[in-house]
């Protein structure tokens, strides 16, 4: 077990270190002068040069990708062009907002999912089981920012619970702060939960069919003690892997619907950089998402040798 | 010599009546079809000039004239979205075939080559699953501005590990079946392997992909359109349209609905379709459903 997390933790490492060296190309060399981009065509050449050197462009590329590495280490990831305010302090400031989305959203899917996954399961066949997997072929056609915007159409035009859009903040209490998420974080979740939903029910299906669960049965289990009990446990792997993979797809979600609703966190720092061609927000933002992404499924790699063992000698 | 006989397949017409009798597949095609015959069809006629702007009949509810009523820059919303379904397939298209013929170009090299040439490309794709196709495609907006060809390249550049991935995994599979043995000991090359055996043995497989990846290409272009990076205008899109209809919510709620379902019955169609055709191409896979 010690090897197979060693090994897990250096593939971490290594593919960290490969997505900042695609993000440093991508949004650092591939456009050739980034001062130039961030000031537009028709800036001054003092002043395109001025920004330069202040953003340290005449050194050597090499040199800068090593001092972003160690700013990005010690928490020193220089300042905003747009905002003038340090970029540590503006991705601390949104993430108190979609941190808590992104979890909301997550434990809303996961709910969803499970219950819904192991209900067509146990209902295989019948008209439970072909309602809520029709029902899911729906929910993944559906585009998040589109549900999102019926939910507003639904909730805040017309019933009036909700507002439309905005975050009071935190200072305000949590109540409020909670309530501005509910919206953004159903959107997410229901077009996440019926992806989930298939698959735990697809695997609960397989795990029905193996002899223990039929022995659990014969020893006077009822269905369901033997459903929640036995089934979901052994059905949990591939779940799980899905939920590691769907967290990546929810991360960039929350640019989507940080939109929709308004709501000032991460996803909404990226858009409006790049609109403001502020470079250095956009890198260090990217990074952070692709490095969630990429720990997420660290942990869910871990998460496999803890549920089944099995898995971890043979893949160390 | 000539390889061993690849195990086989039913024919076009057996093919064709297992098809018919499959609900899924047949509500994914005629749906699908709806879609590329809208598309097909706004090239010849739609109702009105989809971009014509005439503000004197802006925000018109449905109508003989207008069907599905007008926009805030009074343009007919059926043309629109008639319109819109040309950029949709063509977002579609082209990223898919960026990332089949790269991705399954690097996942058969790997296949066939394994050793370090297999670990350099599946180590590559590792740290490019890093960045979801949105995050990806916002990189490059971010450096090469918005628009339609810059969302298709980001979003067909995302799909190249995915399929690259997916060509691997069933490539090693097909490699290690007895008529690939029998091949290579015939004296047969990889290359020739790879083209006559392996390829079209994991056809299935990137076909059914190919058709779910189609539907989230779509899907990805529309949130791009409605964040403002993808399509711009004049050029229609569902996506834009929806971010149009978000700021007339209150006056026009209906001109966030149809973008939507446009939207959803592409990629519903597409979805089905997939299922379907992986029932029918892999009947191992449809038992165990």
């Amino acid at each position: 077990m010690k090897l197979f997390l060693l090994k897990r933790l250096a593939t971490l490492v290594a593919t960290l270190f490969g997505a900042s060296v695609v993000v440093f190309l991508v949004l650092e060399i591939l456009p050739g002068d980034a001062a130039q981009m961030m000031m537009g065509p028709d800036a001054a050449p003092e002043a395109v040069a001025a920004l330069r050197a202040k953003l340290g462009l005449d050194r050597a590329p090499l040199e800068r990708y090593a001092a972003w590495l160690v700013g990005m280490l010690t928490g020193e990831l220089g300042t905003s062009h747009a905002y003038g305010t340090p970029v540590a302090g503006l991705i601390v400031e949104r993430l108190a907002l979609t941190v808590p989305l992104a979890l909301m959203a997550m434990s809303m899917t996961v709910v969803l999912a499970l219950s819904a996954g192991v209900y067509a399961a146990s209902r295989h066949h019948r008209l439970g089981d072909v309602g809520v997997m029709g029902l899911t072929q729906v929910g993944i056609a559906i585009p998040n920012f589109w549900f999102a915007i019926l939910l507003i159409l639904l909730f805040a035009v017309n019933l009036r619970w909700f507002a439309a859009g905005g975050f009071p903040g935190w200072a305000e209490g949590a109540g409020p702060a909670l309530k501005a998420l509910v919206l953004p974080a159903v959107s997410l979740a229901v077009v996440q939960s019926a992806i989930l939903a298939r698959i735990t029910r697809s695997a609960v299906l397989d795990v029905l069919r193996e002899d223990f669960v039929r022995t659990a049965r014969a020893k006077g289990l009822s269905r369901r003690a033997a459903l929640w009990g036995h089934v979901l446990r052994n059905a949990l792997v591939p779940v799980i892997t899905v939920m590691g993979l769907q967290f990546a797809t929810l991360l960039a979600g929350t640019i989507v619907v940080e939109s929709v609703f308004y709501l000032p966190g991460l996803g909404r720092l990226i858009f409006q950089s790049i609109s403001n061609r502020d470079l250095i927000v956009v890198r260090n933002c990217v990074m952070l998402l692709a490095a969630m992404v990429v720990v997420v499924n660290f942990v869910v790699d871990v998460l496999y040798a803890v549920i089944d063992p099995r898995l971890a000698p043979s893949d160390a | 010599m000539s390889a061993p006989a690849i195990p086989a397949r039913p024919g076009t017409a057996a093919f064709a009546r297992r098809a018919l009798r499959h609900p899924s597949f047949m509500a994914g095609a005629l749906l699908s079809a709806l879609v590329v015959a809208a598309a097909l069809l706004s090239l010849v006629w739609t109702p009105w000039p989809p971009g014509d702007i005439d503000v004197m009949r802006k925000l018109q509810p449905p109508s003989a004239a207008h069907w599905l009523g007008t926009d805030a820059f009074g343009r007919d919303v059926a043309s629109l979205l008639l319109a819109g379904a040309r950029n949709s397939l063509l977002v579609g298209t082209v990223a898919v075939a960026v990332g089949l013929v790269f991705g399954a170009a690097l996942g058969l090299l790997a296949s066939a080559r394994r050793g370090w040439v297999e670990e350099a490309i599946m180590r590559l794709t590792d740290f490019t699953f890093a960045f979801p196709a949105l995050l990806s495609a916002i990189m490059m907006t971010a450096v090469f501005g918005p628009g339609l060809v810059v969302s298709i390249v980001a979003i067909g550049l995302f799909y190249v590990p995915v399929f690259a991935r997916i060509t691997r995994g069933s490539a090693n599979a097909v490699w290690s079946r007895e008529f690939v043995l029998a091949a290579r000991a015939a004296g047969r090359g990889r290359l020739s392997i790879t083209l006559e055996h392996v390829l079209p043995n994991i056809a299935s497989v990137l076909i059914v992909q190919g058709t779910v990846h189609f539907a989230l290409a779509i899907l990805a272009e529309a949130a791009l359109s409605y964040l403002g990076l993808g399509t711009q205008p004049p050029q229609p899109s569902w996506g834009r349209m929806l971010n149009d209809a978000q700021a007339l919510l209150f006056q026009a709620p209906r001109l966030a609905v149809f973008p939507g379902i446009a939207i959803a019955v592409a990629v519903l169609g597409l979805n089905l379709l997939g299922d379907g055709l992986r029932d029918l191409l892999d009947p191992r896979l449809a038992r165990r459903r």
